[in-house]
């Protein structure tokens, strides 16, 4: 297995942490709302074939809080300094529900700058006939329920090595929600909504969209507006997969990616 | 002492089995529960206790503002303050307060309070709160991480927005304004402010900064606000501030008064424990968005320290309500010693004081709030003597204020010559 090793990079803005690892095709990624750890298993077998670069948001593990980023653009244009610091010319772009969203935003925005993009169940748009449920109003124990196709296996992903009742745990993991969340709350909070919708038409990349079938957070009529959206892009669908779909399906999700070339 | 007459204004017909049924007090409150026909009489009789105050001698009155909550039903505590204003004319009306982040533009709160102090002859006390993270993240939408700087940002402009005698340009984050030009401008200026805070140290720097009273709006009653308030005045002294009035302290403090300690408990039992068991169950999700504290705020333990246990307080006996200090209850000379260990305890100048629990019907609240007025308020005025001339933190009204006219009839209307 190769592993991924942790490098830190100065961008404008923030010191940002980074996993990197493998080998191949240069592939950026950027991760959803929950984070990403040197040990995520979808990393871990995307760098079996791929040269992977994964940047933590600022406000996730040990990358900087950031008080200057505040607004979509400035999550976009972070985005970009952060692939320009690593010296990366037109990677894949893969990004995962908070990460798509900045990845397709990073496409619509300068459209030339990327030309492969992968989307997992990205954020960004908002539909009144399928209101997503409110995560930031949700307690930890709620949320294995519309992020997993299944359910009870995802919950036990999710409390893996978790001790609640031990108080600095706790503590450690209220800083963590709270520089974490607090950080994606400024493009997610209350509705994941930036306008995205009306950039869209810019993005030029040959695009795919990969959702899972039993998404309850951003459920398929979301992919199905992505795909409106984006002139000439795939909606790949993935059986027995929530909105956490690389852990869960982890083999067809990167079997999707690969469609990129 | 100042002693201010503090309604939260509750919906006072929540079913029995509101707990069991109901996921939340606030936020996503069931809309069905509310009966506007009904809201009628409860807003009037609401105003009726607030005037009542006023006139049994209370220093203040006072509203605040919720939203999407039925213990609290003044999402624009400036309308409850204007509609008390022309027949509540001794008593300091104060807004404890417009949460400032949630104005848009801000100078709207400038404007009110303005109007306000001016119409009252500059009885305004102001408050000025960040807001609670259900009534500023989830029910205005406000982003908790953006929510302290847009505050900030608000405050300033507010501020300068009193100040200034010339129109000025405000090139904010958050709000850009050409020509700020507040009309009318305050009696008081500016008019004395009060912080309703949670233990966090930059409101505790924040207040002494700006000599902002501090205050702490509980509902877990004294005993557990001990830490809390101690932090402040440890800060206070750690930065060698000139004086530790007790002015610069306030407290929210759930009072019964009857004749005796059992009379107290027959009368008002029922509606303390409407109270604690159905006003305040409120979804844990919505308690604090991430965000929304800061991370000093989080790591200094704060939260687990400070954060009272409703769910414990909901079941609790009168006896441990009163014991555990949630509730002041009993015979005007219980109530006093308590209100002394609480004065004293805390080193607290300003009290707001929670006469109407729950859904306490008007007489009653009426009944304990005349006792408190004249059994027990006038032997707490001097617990600071020493602080006497301490005039920061309270209203200074016009010495000659005007009367308002008789209310009209057709009559009086064209001068009695029918």
């Amino acid at each position: 297995m190769t592993a991924l090793c942790l490098n830190k990079i100065k961008t404008h803005h923030a010191v940002v942490d980074v996993l990197s690892g493998g080998n191949g095709p240069d592939l950026f990624f950027l991760h959803g709302a929950g984070g990403v750890t040197a040990e995520d298993p979808f990393l871990t077998a995307l760098a079996q074939k791929y040269r992977v670069h994964a940047p933590l948001v600022p406000g996730y593990g040990a990358s900087d809080e950031c008080e200057s980023i505040r607004t979509m653009l400035d999550f976009t244009l972070h985005s970009y300094d952060v692939m320009d610091a690593l010296g990366l010319r037109k990677p894949i772009v893969v990004g995962h529900s908070m990460g798509g969203m900045m990845a397709a935003e990073m496409a619509a925005i300068a459209p030339h700058d990327i030309d492969r993009l992968c989307l997992l169940c990205p954020a960004g748009l908002w539909l009144d006939e399928y209101p997503m449920p409110d995560i930031f109003s949700m307690v930890p124990y709620e949320l294995p329920a519309v992020l997993f196709h299944d359910v009870e296996a995802g919950a036990a992903m999710m409390t893996a090595g978790a001790d609640f009742s031990d108080l600095t745990f706790l503590q450690n993991f209220l800083v963590q929600n709270a520089r974490q969340l607090g950080m994606a709350g400024k493009i997610l909070f209350p509705i994941a909504d930036r306008g995205l919708s009306e950039r869209l038409y810019r993005i030029r990349a040959k695009t795919l969209l990969v959702w899972g079938a039993s998404d309850r957070l951003t459920p398929l009529p979301y992919g199905e507006a992505f795909k409106k959206g984006i002139a000439g892009c795939e909606l790949i669908v993935i059986e027995k997969a929530g909105h956490m779909l690389p852990l869960e399906q982890t083999d067809a999700v990167i079997r999707a990616i690969d469609r990129l070339g | 002492m100042k002693f201010t007459w503090f309604n939260l204004m509750p919906w006072p017909h929540l079913p029995a089995d509101f707990r069991k049924k109901h996921r939340s007090v606030w936020v996503d409150i069931d809309a069905k529960l509310y009966d506007p026909v009904k809201g009628h009489d409860v807003y009037n009789q609401y105003l009726d206790m607030l005037e009542y105050a006023d006139a049994m001698g209370y220093d203040g009155i006072g509203v605040n503002e919720h939203h999407q909550n039925a213990y609290g039903l003044m999402p624009s505590p400036n309308i409850m303050a204007a509609a008390i204003s022309r027949r509540a004319l001794n008593a300091a009306v104060v807004v404890l307060g417009n949460s400032l982040s949630l104005y848009n533009p801000p100078i709207r709160v400038a404007e009110e309070f303005a109007m306000l102090d001016v119409i009252t002859g500059g009885r305004l006390v102001a408050g000025f709160p960040v807001g609670t993270s259900m009534d500023t993240n989830f029910c205005y939408g406000d982003i908790p991480a953006l929510t302290r700087e847009r505050y900030q940002e608000a405050h300033d402009l507010i501020r300068k927005a009193w100040r200034e005698t010339e129109p000025f340009a405000w090139n904010g984050r958050y709000t850009k304004l050409r020509h700020v030009n507040t009309w009318p401008k305050p009696i008081q200026n500016p008019p004395p402010i009060h912080i309703p805070g949670g233990g966090s140290v930059e409101t505790y720097d924040f207040c002494l900064d700006n000599v902002y009273s501090y205050s702490y709006l509980s509902f877990s009653g004294y005993i557990r606000a001990k830490a809390l308030l101690q932090g402040y005045w440890d800060r206070l002294a750690e930065r060698n501030e000139p004086d530790a009035s007790p002015y610069r302290a306030g407290f929210a403090q759930t009072i019964c008064v009857a004749e005796t300690d059992a009379q107290a408990e027959e009368l008002y039992s029922e509606h303390v424990n409407y109270f604690f068991n159905r006003c305040l169950h409120i979804a844990p999700g919505f308690a604090d968005a991430p965000g929304y504290r800061t991370i000093k705020t989080i790591k200094s333990g704060a939260l687990s320290q400070f954060s009272p246990n409703f769910e414990e307080a909901a079941h609790m006996s009168w006896k441990d309500l009163v014991e555990g200090g949630f509730i002041i209850a009993g015979s005007p000379d219980t109530v006093r010693e308590r209100m002394e260990d609480l004065i004293k305890g805390l080193r607290v100048g300003n009290i707001f004081c929670l006469m109407h629990v729950g859904d306490m019907p008007l007489e009653k609240t009426k009944y304990s709030t005349r006792l408190f007025a004249e059994k027990v308020m006038p032997r707490l005025r001097n617990m600071w003597p020493e602080y006497d001339n301490d005039t920061r933190f309270w209203c200074q009204p016009l010495a000659k204020r005007a009367t308002p006219g008789p209310v009209s009839d057709y009559n009086a209307a064209i001068g009695g010559n029918r």
